[in-house]
């Protein structure tokens, strides 16, 4: 199977974690995956605002890399490249007179965007294409006596129609860690905003955020969560300092990208998971569960 | 607190201004408060998601604009998928932002970033706080 992949910019950077444990999980899932040439950034957020078509032009110049790479699909991991680029698409293909303006921006492309690109998520290409049942026979490494908690955020599941799962009750994530042998951790705070970009200006308030959203999953039994975004990434895990300077009795947990765990279930090297990366060290928890 | 309403204020061009940006139509909500009861970020704002759009419908502009609500809201769209009028209140937020940011009233002061706080963080939080809260 091959796949058009649209990765990020933060995929190249802090969450190469993300990036080379997904990779590998693929590799032994049999997906070939083919970066897009020339890929820019997504615009990491949509434009609300119904007169800025000046800030959908970054995903259409990826949208269009994907026609030019001769395919109709495009996987994206980032939920928030997910969202915009989904979003994006969705904004131009119902509506044709703004789809002719864009394209006024954008005459030196060969290509006339028409709006016919479906993107996906990784978590959408496991459930979808590979399917689970698969997945659970390739598992080499089973994720057993882990118990994971998965968290979501927003912009997987929201607005409803982007979102790739129930909007209030998601479990793509939990039903995959149990396809690979975890035990899951259900908390109500897995579809709670974790401050997002706030976290330039504002990082108590994230760090606030993160204590609510941790908290409650370790009072659920979780050893560790599972994320699917570089930036719920980055303020549940580093901005554990920040947490843990403000409330003495947080405890800090390790923060895994789900592929992480899919690619130590996969037999993936302790190498493609880049474990060097995190602030908080998954290392103790993983070794003394036997698993690296 | 005594609080005048007024045609004048109703009837501002901000009020349409709003709507227009937004694309939302302000009067169909009914002020059932379930976009403040599901907000996360509403422990640190001044005004409640469902007063913004009630200042929004009143044409309180001063108030509004001073407002540190909209500057709290991360976008993260909880309000918008459980309103049961169907109103996108993120999108109002944003037109609020969109009004202030288009006079180049930003948010957030670039050159007045450390540099641990821009080397701190990954890009991703970098490029979205900029579009979000920079003109």
């Amino acid at each position: 199977m091959k796949v058009s992949y649209y990765p990020g910019c933060t995929l190249k950077s802090n969450a190469k974690n993300f990036e080379d444990s997904t990779l590998c999980a693929l590799r032994e899932l049999g997906v070939d995956v083919q970066e897009l040439r020339r890929w820019n950034c997504c615009g990491t957020v949509y434009s609300l605002a119904t007169d800025d078509l000046m800030r959908h032009l970054a995903s259409i110049r990826n949208l269009i890399r994907v026609k030019e790479a001769e395919t109709d699909s495009v996987m994206t991991l980032c939920a928030m490249c997910y969202n915009t680029l989904k979003r994006v698409n969705e904004k131009v293909k119902s509506d044709p007179d703004s789809m002719q303006k864009i394209h006024k921006f954008m005459d030196e492309e060969k290509i006339a965007y028409q709006g016919d690109v479906k993107v996906r998520h990784l978590l959408e290409l496991l459930r979808e294409d590979i399917k689970f049942e698969a997945i659970r026979k390739k598992v080499k490494k089973p994720l057993k006596n882990l118990k994971v908690a998965s968290y979501y955020g927003c912009l997987l599941v929201r607005p409803k129609e982007i979102g790739l799962d129930d909007m209030e009750n998601p479990t793509v994530m939990d039903d995959l860690m149990a396809v690979l042998g975890a035990g899951t951790v259900d908390f109500p705070y897995k579809t709670e905003c974790c401050g997002a970009y706030q976290t330039v200006d504002k990082p108590e308030t994230v760090a606030d955020r993160t204590y609510s959203i941790l908290t409650s999953a370790q009072s659920r039994g979780a050893e560790v969560v599972s994320v699917s975004c570089p930036l719920c990434a980055f303020n549940l895990d580093h901005r554990q300092k920040e947490t843990a300077k403000k409330h003495s009795d947080f405890k800090k947990m390790p923060i895994l990208y789900f592929t992480q765990l899919l690619a130590i279930a996969m037999g993936c090297t302790e190498e493609s998971l880049r474990l060097d990366l995190h602030y908080v060290d998954p290392k103790p928890l993983l070794r003394q569960k036997g698993l690296i | 607190m005594r609080t005048n309403i007024s045609k004048k204020k109703v009837r501002d061009e901000f009020v349409k201004k709003i709507e227009e940006i937004s694309g939302q139509k302000l009067l169909a909500c009914y002020q059932c408060g379930k976009c403040s009861a599901g907000c996360p970020a509403v422990g640190e704002m001044d005004i409640l998601p469902n007063q913004v759009i009630r200042y929004a419908q009143l044409g309180f502009k001063e108030e509004l604009l001073e407002a540190n609500s909209v500057w709290v809201c991360a976008s993260c769209y909880t309000c918008n998928v459980r309103c049961p009028k169907g109103i996108k209140i993120a999108e109002v937020m944003e037109a609020v932002r969109q009004v202030l940011l288009r006079k180049r009233k930003d948010h957030v002061d670039v050159p007045k970033l450390s540099a641990e706080q821009k080397a701190g963080v990954p890009a991703i939080a970098l490029i979205s706080n900029f579009r979000k809260f920079t003109s």
